[in-house]
């Protein structure tokens, strides 16, 4: 302690060259307040409606402070580095800030519909341009479609994935791994176009529920191959091995051993693919048409489904008791998508393969 | 990084019994058909869509690439796509340029400035953003998004009006207009980009941080010097299947856009249109030989992000770990 103050009193040179002037640790967050403040003082008094306005005015004005302030006292290359760190934290409130927009203004808007009676009927015998009505029949609809999709995808995910990382080498697994990369970017109406041309135009079929579950197994496919395979690759080899030791045969090997071992992870993936063609609004337009009243058989006639509804609420209908309706379905559909994704993403925490990552 | 046996062990649970073999053959041949599967439905998709597309051209009276108009049906058929291609490709553009800076901030701050502790919740956070489906994303961009755009679009034709491209040639009209799907497009984007980029960034050789920091450098030269090269590639390819969700993003646009036939570079006018919002809307009232115009239209879209997510695979597939395809 007396030594530290000897030396710092012999040599007040020395000490003030090796450490500089720093901002105040609250500096930040100061600097934040304050930009916050004179952007809703400049925006309210310039008079602008907009308060995206004044979020931007606001944001300039937290980097620009941020940078000019420490430019000041802490010298060049530490200005640059908050200015850094401004950017950082200014694009990550940028991308928060539409999440909790959309969905609090979702939520709020959809709960003036959302009620019992909403749930449990159909648009049958409502005349669309008035009150009332529900999504029962949407429900009904994307419940079956999903179910069906699902049921086509899973396993032929399933098996591709295990073709790849148990069998695949050679020249058929890097085209399959490639075109199942490309696959996951394919948009969701060519998907439709595709079924529609196939089944509709070339084979006959009308519209119906199911051909609206091909083009979502198409859509759903890629993604359960890509996440399964991350998964079976986790399955430590020891475990194969030990298996293949006791002579078991490679496919009970795989249905036993590597399979269960990675059931979180695939049942996660699986969700996660549920969640992202349940919002598939294209394909299903196309196909499945959309109706007003309840129809459970999704391989006869036009069906409905939660997007094709909110759409043609939107679209057709195109009045406040319209909107109200989209939104309506639109909480349903966010609250199952988000749910799905929540719970799925849960799994994957409690469950998966210890090891890698 | 595919786990093979010993040659030796899979010889012995080969040869062990004859039902074993039998049922070795059926799940393989099982499992090597789903892939094959996979590959037919690919070229099934060109396939069916070039046949289609094939028979809407040959009696196509106006210039396939060049003309503006869209009316297949009407009983002399003209219809062009210079006026989808160069919607499709301005709207993904802005959504790229708004996008790719916004989610590589947010992903150096979810990898390197964000408290240890809520990062992971932030990532969720973010990760919940791919989550909304493309249908609300429209309703709301169209009831919420395009009233709070008025301010700012009225601004940007007040100060940058002079760079012609946001100039407003109809002052005070609904920002139903490329510049908004844009915006719209970019925050629909954001998760993918800012995913792969996170993982990018995570595995920058821990060492090289250290380094730089060691040498004295602040955080900001640490990750322009060891992060930012290291994670190029990545970002790159991670921008590059933003653009391919871009460009075939159909409902929202179709939500959002007014569309129509005029080619024009004032983006913050209404109009224009992209090739899947096109399909979108022109579907339900098409005749069949509108419909495989529709179907020439959807071939070119597909063949372009064809082409450009096999681009973004190929330059990731340098390091198999981050796909993002789980995104």
């Amino acid at each position: 302690m007396s030594t530290a103050t000897t030396i710092a009193d012999s040599t007040p040179q020395l000490r003030r060259n090796l450490t500089t002037a720093r901002l105040p640790k609250w500096a930040p967050a100061g600097v934040a307040l304050l930009s916050i403040g004179l952007g809703c003082a400049v925006g309210a008094g310039a008079g602008l409606a907009s308060h995206l306005q004044w979020g931007i005015i606001a944001a300039a004005l937290f980097v620009v402070l941020s940078y000019a302030l420490s430019a000041r006292v802490e010298g060049r290359r530490q200005a640059k580095d908050r200015l850094a760190t401004a950017v950082v934290w200014v694009a990550f409130i940028l991308a928060v800030v539409p999440l909790v927009a959309l969905t609090f203004y979702t939520v709020q808007q959809g709960l003036e519909v959302l009620d019992g009676n909403f749930l449990t009927h159909s648009m049958k015998n409502v005349i669309s341009s008035g009150p009332g009505g529900g999504i029962y029949h949407a429900l009904i609809g994307t419940l079956e479609q999903v179910l069906l999709a699902t049921l086509i995808a899973a396993p032929i995910g399933l098996l591709t994935a295990v073709y790849l990382v148990e069998y695949g080498r050679g020249r058929l697994a890097k085209w399959v791994t490639f075109f199942v990369d490309v696959m996951t970017g394919v948009p969701s109406i060519v998907a439709g176009l595709f079924i529609l041309s196939l089944w509709n135009i070339m084979l006959g079929f009308d519209y119906s529920g199911f051909s609206g579950s091909l083009a979502l197994a198409i859509l759903m496919m890629p993604v359960v191959v890509r996440s399964t395979e991350e998964m079976l690759k986790l399955v430590p080899n020891e475990l194969r091995e030990a298996s293949y030791a006791l002579g078991v045969p490679k496919w009970k090997t795989i249905l036993r051993i590597v399979l269960p071992t990675a059931i979180g992870g695939i049942t996660t993936g699986v969700m996660l693919a549920v969640a992202r063609i349940t919002g598939e609004t294209a394909p299903v337009m196309m196909l499945v048409f959309g109706a007003d009243a309840i129809n459970g058989d999704p391989f006869n006639g036009p069906q409905q489904s939660l997007p094709l509804y909110i759409w043609q609420q939107y679209s057709m209908v195109n009045n406040d008791f319209g909107y109200a309706r989209a939104w309506g379905a639109a909480l349903v559909l966010i609250f199952f998508v988000m749910g799905l994704n929540l719970v799925a993403r849960g799994i994957a925490r409690w469950r998966s393969p210890k090891g890698g990552r | 990084m595919t786990s093979s046996p010993p040659a030796a062990a899979r010889g012995r649970a080969r040869r062990s019994r004859s039902d074993s073999r039998l049922g070795d053959s059926i799940f393989f041949n099982l499992s090597r058909g789903s892939g094959i599967l996979l590959l037919v439905i690919m070229a099934a998709i060109a396939g069916f869509l070039a046949y289609r597309s094939g028979i809407a051209l040959s009696k196509d009276e106006g210039n396939f690439l060049t003309t503006f108009e869209w009316n297949p049906d009407a009983p002399k058929p003209v219809f062009g796509i210079a006026v989808l291609a160069f919607g499709t490709i301005v709207s993904a553009l802005i959504a790229m340029v708004i996008a790719v800076p916004v989610a590589v901030g947010i992903a150096l701050f979810i990898s390197h400035y964000a408290p240890r502790r809520i990062a992971q919740p932030f990532a969720y956070l973010v990760d919940l953003l791919a989550a909304v489906p493309s249908i609300v994303y429209g309703l709301w961009g169209v009831l919420f998004l395009v009233p709070h755009m008025d301010g700012l679009t009225a601004w940007m034709d007040q100060y940058l009006g002079w760079t012609y491209v946001f100039d407003q040639t109809q002052a005070g009209v609904t920002p139903r207009n490329l510049f908004t799907v844009g915006i719209l497009l970019a925050i629909m984007v954001l998760p993918i980009i800012t995913a792969v980029s996170r993982e990018v960034f995570r595995q920058v050789p821990r060492m090289h941080e250290e380094a730089a920091l060691a040498l004295g450098a602040t955080r900001w030269e640490m990750i322009r010097t060891a992060v930012l090269p290291f994670g190029r590639p990545g970002i790159i390819s991670a921008s590059m299947l933003g653009l391919g969700r871009a460009l075939g993003e159909t409902i929202a646009v179709a939500i959002v856009l007014s569309a129509n036939s005029v080619l024009s570079l004032h983006v913050l006018d209404p109009g224009g249109g992209t090739f899947a919002q096109n399909i979108a809307l022109k579907f339900n009232e098409a005749q069949p030989f509108g419909r495989d115009a529709l179907m020439a239209s959807g071939l070119v879209l597909f063949v372009i992000t064809l082409l450009v997510n096999g681009a973004a695979r190929l330059i990731i597939a340098r390091r198999k770990e981050y796909s993002g395809a789980n995104a």
